[in-house]
Order: C-alpha cells, then structure tokens, then sequence
C-alpha cells in the first residue's frame, strides 16, 4: 500500500536490529521522578505486554515513544532516528507510530469513515478515493465495516475502540502502542477488542500494550515487563513470568490481580 | 467453577425478556400533557388559571388597538388626535427614512438591491439550501460589492455616507461587524489558550481592556479620540472608526465565548491529533474549532444578536441608524404623538431580525447534532 509512497532513504535506516531502543531513560514531571533509567529494545513483529501498579510509569514510558512526553535524559531511538526537539522529525514518527487511548479519543465530529481517512488524508496527502478504500479495508479487519457512516457517538466502547484501531491501522504503522486499550470498557466488550489485538500480533505487527489483561498477555506477548515505581522491575517470558517470577515485587504483584 | 461445572450437564433456563407494556393513560397524550405541565399541583393550576385571566385581560386589547382599530393609509391628517386604534399610516410614511435614512430617492435602488441580495442570501443559510462551506464564503464576498452598491464608485455615484441610515445602517454595521469580529475573535481566543507566554499576554491584554469598557465609551473614544492620535494627514471616517470600534469590542466577548468552547475539549482530543502527526494549525482548524464552535454555538449566536442591538448606541456619535430614525420620525411636529407605533414597529423589526439569526442557530445546532 503506501509502502511503495515511501521515500529510499528510509529503507537505508531499515536494516537496524531494534526498531525501538531506549537507552537509559530518565523522565521527571517537575521534581517527581516518573522514569528511572529505562532500557529497552523492541525488535520489529513482537508484542510486548507491560504492566503494573497504577502510577508506575508504564502509561508515560509508551506515551514517550512517539513523544507525547518529552524525556529528559537518555535516548529514545525509533527506527534508527532519534527522538529530540526536532518538529519535522517528530510528526513524521508520530505518523509512523499508531496509538491507542483508554478513551478512544476518535474525533465526535467526524463520522467512522472520516476519522479513518482523515490521517491520511491530512498528513500523507492519499487521495480520498484511495483513503476511503484502504479505511474499508481496515473496517473490515476490526469487522465493524457496516458503522462507517455513524458517528463515535452512536458506537458502542468496544466498537469504538476497534475504530481507533483501525484508524492506527490506515496510516500502515511500524508499531503500535496500547495504552489500556480496554480499562475503559463493559467485560463484554473488551473480548471483542481483544480478539481484533490478538489478531495484529499474530499477523506480526509490533506492538506495546500497556494492560491489566492477563489472559492476553500469557498467550500472546513475546514478552511482559513489569514496572513499578518508574522503574523495569522484571523482564521476562509470559511462562516464566506467571508461572516462576525472579522478584518478589512481581510476585506480589501478580498474587493481587491474579 | 464447581456450580458452573455441576449445572454443564442438565439444561440451561431460557431467559426470556418480558414484553413491553404501555405507559399508564395520564402519563402519555393530551391529558398527559396538561396535567404533567399545567396542572402538575394545586400550585400550578393556580398559575395556569392567572395566566389564562392575565392572557384575556391583555392580548384582546391588545390586537383591537393594532389591528382592528388601526389606521392604515393616509396623509398626516388621517389619525386625529382623538383616534382610538393604532396609526400605521405614520409609520407607512416615513417608511422609506426609517429603512434608508437620508439616502437619496433617486438612487434608492441601490440600498433595494443590496437588501434583497442579503435577504435572499439569509433565507439560503437559514433554510440550509446550500452546503455550508460555499454560504460561508458568499456571507465573505458579498459585503464587498454591497458596500460598493451602497458607497458609490466605479461609475456609480459616490454617496456621502453621512447621508447614510435607518435599518440600512444598523445591518451593515452588524453584519460588517459580525463578519470581522468572529475570526478575530477566534483568533484572540486561541492567542489565549496558547502556550507561548508571550502571545498569550498580548491577547489577555487587549481581551480584558475591551471586556471592561462599556461599548458607549469605545464608541465616543473611536468617534473623539481615535482621530487625535492618528498620524497627520491620515484621517478615518467617522462611521469606520465606529465600525472598528464595535469590531474590536465585539471579537473581545467573541474571543471569551469561543474560548470556553476550547477548555471543553478533551485533552484526548490533543493527543490523538498529535498521535497521527498532525501540526498546531491542522489540530486546531481540523479538530479542536470545529467541536469548539460546535459547542458555543449557542452563545456565538447570542453575541451576534447583542451586536445587532447594541448598533443602537451609535446614536450617541451622531449616526442615526435604525432606532435613531425611529426617535427622529416621533419627532416630526407633522406627526406628533405616534410614539408608540413606532417604537412597536422598530421593536417588531428588531425582533423579527433577531428571530431569525436565533433560529439560524438553532438549525445549525441540529444540523451537527453527533450523538
């Protein structure tokens, strides 16, 4: 799709081993330490699940990826560029990195159709006949293709959260990021949302999840990082993080929510 | 698990919801109605019968006075001072004054055309015959060759715009007014809510300046003052500096409505633009105005009305729009003693005008009603 759009010089930066490296990472909101050196490498096609106590940082660590957040000391490489004060460089990532909200935040006054092409249309100029088709394509994906003509407003949270990603999915990401994607949701919603994530991460997309769903992250994940206090507690295989811990945190953790 | 596991075996229950059933009688209908409205309590039914009495001791009279009773043609000497009804005939008269002010006869088709292009453009937006976007750009182009029309110029004669007035006045100043002061408002707005310190204390302070002067005193300095600091040699007329002085006072309430608009936006709103790598102008003018606006509608089109009224005050520079024509015909020793038809017409006029722009609104507030 718009593969073929994409300037040579990127593919140049393609060949670099992680698609994601934070390299010791440390983020303050004012005196408040929220990030203490984080290291992390993401190689392209894994998912990886974080999770952790409410305050832990995990929702900030992944909102600095595509630089929603400013940090403060380290380096947050995404696909061989770094991410500094740079303008053009950062909407340029930002379009590259998907993200999903807790709160969905689709655009109300646009109908499912237009918050889908309107990325591409606005920021990588694709005609709108060309959007519209590849917008289908992606509804159908989340299987939700009859809304397209509604409103978020009239959509149901779970189908409101597959439009978001969907909308992710229109702009062809490189990775794409989870923040709660189903907290916000009714439990027989959050199957549905589900199901459509365990279907990108075995298609192979790269992705990071911040989420409190267990069963997802122990059948999916390449991996589980778990975080408190701003800090990588415990980096591990979902088999060896449920069924056999390093830390003690962890356990602790896990005795709670489990 | 274990009851689960027990129960797998045996059938299930099957749940069927129960049928609706209808609403009980005199909750629903007609007498639903009244008594959920006006016979909710011996309170209310007390209410609604002093109303009723109220209502038949003042509209009969009322309709006998402008309608049944009325004079409807003739010269000065039609109504009599003794005359029981109203006197329309007076205000038939000094019709053509109180819509054009002094505007010479002979080149009266020129305020007629520009009326009619604007009564017809009001009744596009307000009937919605046209996509929005194109009456947007009619209601920008337009003013242009209906001041022409008014003004003079390019082979038409030029009119003294002192000679300028009545409903004429009032709606250009209005709708000229209306025309620059939303943007700019809009502009003043954002200024505020952006995050450069310095652009915002500049629209702070010509926000809260503007917001704490009366419109009477920014008129008599625009009118008095505005010319004593002008550089020499440049002079401004007097009805465009009271033309930037309702625009300017105008966009400073226009900036502190749309600016609630703005605080009502998720922050989600933001980081979803940011997310798919939008810039500050497409963020603002794609996602953040459109719902912005949405939401302010309501007071927008109040604004807009408080502007169309307040071009009353430019009597007090000595322009004689539509109300100052009203006052002036009272005067007419020919006429003397007709005040209150006038000032029911100018009322009826003022809020005809008024009623349409409140339900333009209204219609607009459907028309991009979501959810």
């Amino acid at each position: 799709m718009s593969d073929m759009a994409r300037k040579p010089k990127e593919e140049t930066t393609e060949p670099q081993e992680g698609m994601i490296q934070l390299i010791g990472v440390h983020k303050w909101f004012g005196n408040f330490h929220v990030l203490k050196d984080i290291n992390l490498t993401v190689l392209k096609g894994e998912c990886i699940v974080i999770c952790g106590p409410s305050g832990s940082g995990k929702s900030t660590l992944i909102r600095c990826i595509n630089r929603l957040e400013e940090h403060q000391q380290g380096k947050i490489i995404n696909d061989g560029v770094e991410l500094t004060r740079d303008l053009k460089k950062k909407s340029k990532i930002r379009s590259e990195v998907g993200m999903v909200f807790q709160s969905f935040n689709l655009f109300p006054h646009l109908t499912i159709l237009e918050n889908l092409t309107f990325a591409p249309i606005w920021v990588r100029k694709t005609p709108r006949a060309e959007a519209e088709k590849i917008a289908m394509q992606h509804l159908e994906r989340v299987h939700i293709p009859e809304q397209a003509g509604k409103y978020p407003g009239q959509l149901s949270g779970g189908q409101q959260q597959r439009v978001a990603i969907a909308r992710c999915l229109c702009m062809n990401p490189k990775i794409m990021l989870f923040d709660e994607p189903t907290s916000a949701l009714d439990p027989e919603m959050i199957k549905e949302v589900l199901d459509v994530m365990v279907e990108l991460a075995t298609e192979g997309i790269t992705m990071i999840c911040v989420t409190h769903e267990m069963g997802f992250a122990r059948t999916v994940a390449d991996r589980i990082i778990f975080m408190d206090k701003g800090e990588i507690v415990e980096e591990n295989k979902p088999s060896e993080f449920f069924d056999n811990p390093r830390w003690d945190r962890t356990r602790l953790f896990l005795k709670q929510i489990l | 698990m274990s009851s689960l596991g027990s129960s797998a075996g045996t059938d299930a229950l099957i749940f069927k919801p129960m049928p609706d059933l209808p609403a009980p009688r005199t909750t629903v209908g007609v007498i639903g109605w009244l008594r959920a409205n006006l016979f909710n309590g011996w309170f209310n039914s007390l209410l609604t019968i002093l109303a009723l009495v109220f209502l038949w001791k003042t509209v009969p009279p009322f309709f006998s006075w402008a309608v049944f009773d009325a004079v409807w043609s003739g010269g000065s000497g039609a109504c009599p001072p003794g005359q029981e009804g109203a006197c329309w005939a007076f205000v038939f008269n000094k019709f053509r004054v109180l819509m054009v002010g002094l505007y010479p006869v002979d080149q009266l088709w020129r305020p007629i055309l520009c009326g009619m292009m604007f009564v017809l453009l009001a009744a596009v937006s307000i009937f919605h015959l046209m996509d929005v976007k194109k009456v947007v750009v009619l209601w920008c182009v337009l003013p242009f060759p209906g001041f022409l029309l008014i003004n003079g110029g390019f082979g038409l004669a030029v009119i003294d715009q002192s000679l300028w007035g009545g409903l004429m006045l009032s709606l250009g100043l209005a709708t000229i007014g209306i025309l620059i002061s939303l943007p700019l408002g809009i502009l003043l707005a954002l200024g505020r809510y952006s995050n450069f310190t310095l652009i915002k204390a500049l629209c702070v302070g010509v926000i809260e300046p503007i917001r704490g002067v009366p419109l009477i005193t920014i008129l008599f300095m625009a009118s008095v003052m505005m010319p004593l600091f002008l550089p020499v040699g440049m002079e401004i007329n007097n009805l465009l500096r009271v033309q930037i002085g309702i625009i300017l006072f105008s966009s400073a309430y226009m900036a502190e409505v749309v600016r609630g608009g703005l605080q009502a936006i998720p922050v989600g709103q933001f980081d979803a633009a940011k997310s798919i790598g939008l810039n500050y102008w497409k963020t603002t003018a794609l996602v953040v105005l459109p719902q912005a606006l949405r939401h302010v509608i309501p007071s927008l089109i109040g604004r807009c009305i408080a502007l169309f009224k307040d071009t009353s005050l430019v009597i007090i520079v000595g322009l004689l729009d539509f109300l100052g024509m009203v006052k002036a015909s009272a005067q007419d020793p020919e006429w003397l003693g007709h005040d209150a038809e006038a000032y029911v017409f100018c009322a009826l006029i003022y809020w005809i005008i008024c009623l349409s722009m409140s339900r333009y609104g209204r219609s607009l507030e459907r028309s991009r009603q979501q959810d």
